[in-house]
C-alpha cells in the first residue's frame, strides 16, 4: 500500500513533468505542420526567451559585455525594473522580431530544399542564438521570477493526507503548468479552427503550393507560425526557468521534446500532449523502480529508447500520419 | 594556365578511374603526403601538435566515418560522440587488460567492437528514416555515455570515474601517455588518417559504396532493383562506426591521455562531427577532412584574434564563437549545400579554363 501511493506519487508529478515537455514539444508541432521544418532550435528559443525576459525585467543593457570589452565603458543596467506582465509582452515582441529575421535571412532561401538541409539550418540557428543569448545577457545562471507560485502545494498535500493518510509533494508550479500548458492548448486548437488566420495556417500545413495558388502569403504564413512558436517557447521557457533557473541546459529540454515527439507523431498537437505525459509519467516511474537497481541518473536516457523501441513497431507514432512511400 | 588536363592522355580503364586521374592532382597528393610525412614530424612544436594538426587528423577520421553514413548512404546520425565513447573505453579497457599487445592493434580492436555497438544500434534504421532515426539515435548518444558513467567495470573501478591511458610504445617510441613527444603523436593519427582515408576512398567507390549510394537515394527503388537494404545499410554502420570508434580510441589513448565520457563524449561531440561533415561536404571524403581541418583552426583562429589579439575575455569569445559557427552553417547551407568539397571542385573547374574562360 505504501509502495503504491509513493508510485501514485511518482506518476501524479511524471504527469506534471509530461506536461512541460508537452509545452516544449508543442512548439516543434506547429513549425513541423506549417512548414515542414523540424525545429531543433525550439529549446534554445525557449532559452532565449527567457534570457530576454530576464534582461528586460531588470533592464540589463543588452550585449554590456561586449560594449565594455570593446570600448572599456562599464555599463551594467538601465537602472530601472520592468513589471512582469509588461517585460513579457515586450519579450513575446522581440520573438516575432525574431521570427520575421529568421524567416527573411533563413527560410526564405532555403525553400524547396531538403528537410534534412532545413532540420541542419536549424541546429546552425540554435548554436547562433545559443550564442547570441549569452552574449546579449550574459552566461550566468540567472533565476527567474514573474510571480508565479512556487513551493509545496498545501491544499494537495492536507487533501491526499485525509484521503489516504499519506500527503502527496506536489509542486505548485506544476500545477499552474498544467493549467496554463491547457489555456494554450486549447487557445491554439481554437486559433487554427475558427480564425481565418488559422485555416491559412492548416492550408499550408496540408499543401504548400494548393495554399499559394489560392492566394495565401506562404511568407506572412511562415513568419505567423514562427511567432506562435516563439511565444509557445517563452511560455515553456518561464516555466521551466522558474523551476531550474535560466541557464544553458534549458536548451537540452528541446532533446527531451524530440523523443514525446516521435511517440505522438510529428504532425499531432493531441500526440505531442500524450506522448509528453507517456514520456514524463514512463521516466519518472521507471527511474522509481528500476533505478535504484542500474546506479540511477536512467531519465537521461529513458525517453529516447523508449521512442527507439516504440517506433520500430510504429515508424510513425501514435498518432503520426501513416508514412506512404513510393517510388 | 596552369592546372590543366590536355596532354594527360589515358590508355586504360584503370588509368581513367583512379582517384586523382589527372597528374597534376596526383603529384600535388604525392607531395602532400610527402611533406605531411617526411618534413612535418621534425618541424612539429607541442602547440601545434596539440591544437591544430592532432585533433584535425582525429576529427577527420570522425568525420570520414560520420560521412560514410550520412553522405554516402543517407542515414542521419547524432550518436558519434556516443560511439566515440565506445571506441575510447574499448581502447581502455583492451590495453589494460592485454598490455603485451601493441596499443595500435588496441586502437583497431576498439574500433571493431565499437562496429557492433553501431550495428546494434543501426538496426532500428531499417524501420526508421529521417528525422526519426536522427533521433533514434540520440537514444545511443545518451544510453551509451550513461552506462560508461554508471559501470565501474568500464573505468576501472579508478575513484575519478575518469579513464587515464597507460603509457605504451612502439618500435620503442613512446605514443600514449604524457611522455609523447609531438612528432610521435601527429605519426599515429596521420598513420591512421591516411590508411583510413584510403580504405574510406576504395570502399566508397566499390561495390560497398554503390549500394550506399542507391540507398541514400531513394532506398525502395534500390530494393527493387536488388539491393539488400539490411546489408547495404548494416555494412553503413559497421564502416561507419568503426572509423568513429578508432577516432574514439585515439582521441582518448593520443590525444587527450584521460577522458570522462559525459564530458569528453556528450552530443556536442555529435553536433561537431555532423557540422564538419556538412560544411565538408556530404558524400566526399575530401570534404570529410576540410570540414575537420574549418572547424578545428575555426576556434583557434577566432582566439587568437580576439582573445591574443583584442585582448577580449575568453567567455566572450566563446560565445562569439558559437554564433559564428552557427552562422556559417547556416551560410553554407544556403549558398553552398554541397559545402567545402563542392567549392573546391567548382575552383578546380574554373582552373581549368583559367585565364581563357570562353
Amino acid at each position: 500500500m505504501e509502495q503504491l501511493l509513493y508510485a501514485s506519487e511518482v506518476v501524479v508529478n511524471g504527469l506534471m513533468t509530461g506536461v512541460m515537455y508537452a509545452l516544449v514539444a508543442l512548439g516543434f508541432v506547429l513549425i513541423y505542420k506549417a512548414s515542414g521544418v523540424f525545429n531543433y532550435a525550439q529549446g534554445v528559443l525557449a532559452l532565449f526567451a527567457a534570457l530576454t525576459l530576464i534582461g528586460i525585467q531588470q533592464g540589463q543593457v543588452p550585449f554590456a559585455h561586449l560594449i565594455s570589452a570593446v570600448t572599456g565603458m562599464h555599463l551594467d543596467s538601465f537602472g530601472w525594473t520592468v513589471p512582469s506582465l509588461l517585460a513579457i509582452l515586450l519579450t513575446a515582441l522581440v520573438m516575432v522580431g525574431l521570427a520575421i529575421l529568421i524567416e527573411a535571412l533563413v527560410l526564405k532561401h532555403l525553400v524547396g530544399q531538403e528537410p534534412i538541409i532545413l532540420f541542419m539550418a536549424t541546429i546552425g540557428l540554435a548554436y547562433f542564438l545559443e550564442g547570441l543569448g549569452d552574449l546579449m545577457w550574459g552566461a550566468s545562471v540567472k533565476s527567474l521570477e514573474v510571480g508565479l507560485p512556487q513551493g509545496l502545494s498545501e491544499t494537495v498535500e492536507t487533501m491526499t493526507d485525509s484521503l489516504f493518510g499519506y500527503g502527496f509533494f506536489i509542486d505548485r508550479l506544476d500545477i499552474w503548468a498544467t493549467i496554463i500548458a491547457a489555456v494554450l492548448v486549447a487557445s491554439l486548437v481554437a486559433f487554427s479552427q475558427y480564425t481565418k488566420q488559422g485555416r491559412a495556417m492548416r492550408a499550408v500545413a496540408d499543401d504548400h503550393q494548393a495554399a499559394l495558388s489560392v492566394g495565401i502569403s506562404l511568407r506572412f504564413i511562415w513568419v505567423m507560425v514562427w511567432s506562435i512558436a516563439g511565444f509557445v517557447a517563452l511560455v515553456a521557457g518561464i516555466m521551466w526557468g522558474t523551476k531550474s533557473g535560466v541557464q544553458f541546459s534549458l536548451s537540452l529540454i528541446a532533446l527531451k521534446a524530440l523523443p514525446v515527439l516521435m511517440l505522438g507523431g510529428f504532425t499531432s498537437i493531441p500526440g505531442a500532449i500524450v506522448g509528453g505525459l507517456i514520456i514524463g509519467v514512463g521516466e519518472k516511474l521507471f527511474e522509481f523502480y528500476i533505478g535504484p537497481m542500474v546506479g540511477g541518473a536512467t531519465e537521461n536516457w529513458f525517453a529516447y529508447v523508449l521512442a527507439l523501441l516504440f517506433l520500430v513497431f510504429r515508424p510513425q507514432g501514435l498518432f503520426g500520419e501513416r508514412i506512404i512511400e513510393r517510388v | 594556365m596552369l592546372y590543366r588536363e590536355a596532354g594527360d592522355f589515358k590508355t586504360s580503364y584503370r588509368d581513367d578511374s583512379q582517384t586523382f586521374p589527372l597528374k597534376l592532382d596526383r603529384w600535388g597528393y604525392y607531395a602532400a603526403l610527402a611533406v605531411a610525412f617526411l618534413v612535418i614530424p621534425f618541424v612539429i612544436t607541442d602547440y601545434w601538435a596539440n591544437s591544430v594538426l592532432v585533433p584535425f587528423l582525429i576529427y577527420a577520421i570522425a568525420a570520414l566515418g560520420l560521412n560514410i553514413l550520412t553522405g554516402y548512404a543517407g542515414q542521419v546520425s547524432l550518436g558519434s560522440g556516443g560511439f566515440m565513447a565506445v571506441g575510447a573505453y574499448a581502447s581502455y579497457k583492451l590495453a589494460t587488460a592485454f598490455p603485451e599487445i601493441s596499443i595500435l592493434i588496441h586502437v583497431l580492436l576498439a574500433g571493431g567492437i565499437t562496429a557492433v555497438v553501431g550495428v546494434l544500434f543501426g538496426l532500428p534504421s531499417l524501420r526508421i528514416k529521417g528525422f526519426y532515426l536522427a533521433v533514434a539515435t540520440l537514444a545511443a548518444q545518451f544510453f551509451l555515455v550513461w552506462l560508461f558513467n554508471k559501470v565501474p567495470w568500464f573505468y576501472n573501478y579508478s575513484a575519478s570515474g575518469q579513464i587515464t591511458v597507460p603509457e605504451r610504445s612502439f618500435l620503442g617510441w613512446i605514443i600514449t601517455g604524457p611522455q609523447t613527444s609531438a612528432s610521435a603523436k601527429y605519426l599515429v593519427c596521420l598513420g591512421f588518417a591516411v590508411l583510413l582515408a584510403w580504405v574510406a576512398r576504395n570502399l566508397t567507390r566499390g561495390t560497398v559504396g554503390r549500394t550506399w549510394m542507391a540507398i541514400r537515394d531513394m532506398d525502395i527503388a534500390a530494393e527493387i532493383i536488388g539491393v539488400n537494404p539490411l546489408t547495404a545499410k548494416m555494412t553503413a554502420f559497421a564502416v561507419s562506426s568503426f572509423f568513429i570508434g578508432v577516432a574514439g580510441a585515439l582521441l582518448f589513448s593520443v590525444y587527450l591521455g584521460a577522458a570522462e565520457a559525459s564530458e569528453t563524449f556528450g552530443i556536442n561531440k555529435s553536433f561537431l562531427v555532423l557540422f564538419m561533415v556538412i560544411i565538408g561536404g556530404l558524400g566526399s571524403i575530401f570534404g570529410s577532412f576540410a570540414g575537420a581541418a574549418f572547424l578545428v583552426l575555426l576556434p583557434v583562429f577566432l582566439k587568437n584574434v580576439l582573445v591574443g589579439s583584442l585582448g577580449w575575455p575568453t567567455d566572450l569569445a566563446a560565445h562569439l564563437e558559437l554564433m559564428i559557427v552557427g552562422a556559417l552553417i547556416v551560410f553554407f547551407l544556403i549558398v553552398e549545400p554541397h559545402g567545402l568539397a563542392q567549392l573546391w571542385r567548382v575552383t578546380k573547374e574554373k582552373l581549368r579554363l583559367w585565364p581563357f574562360p570562353h
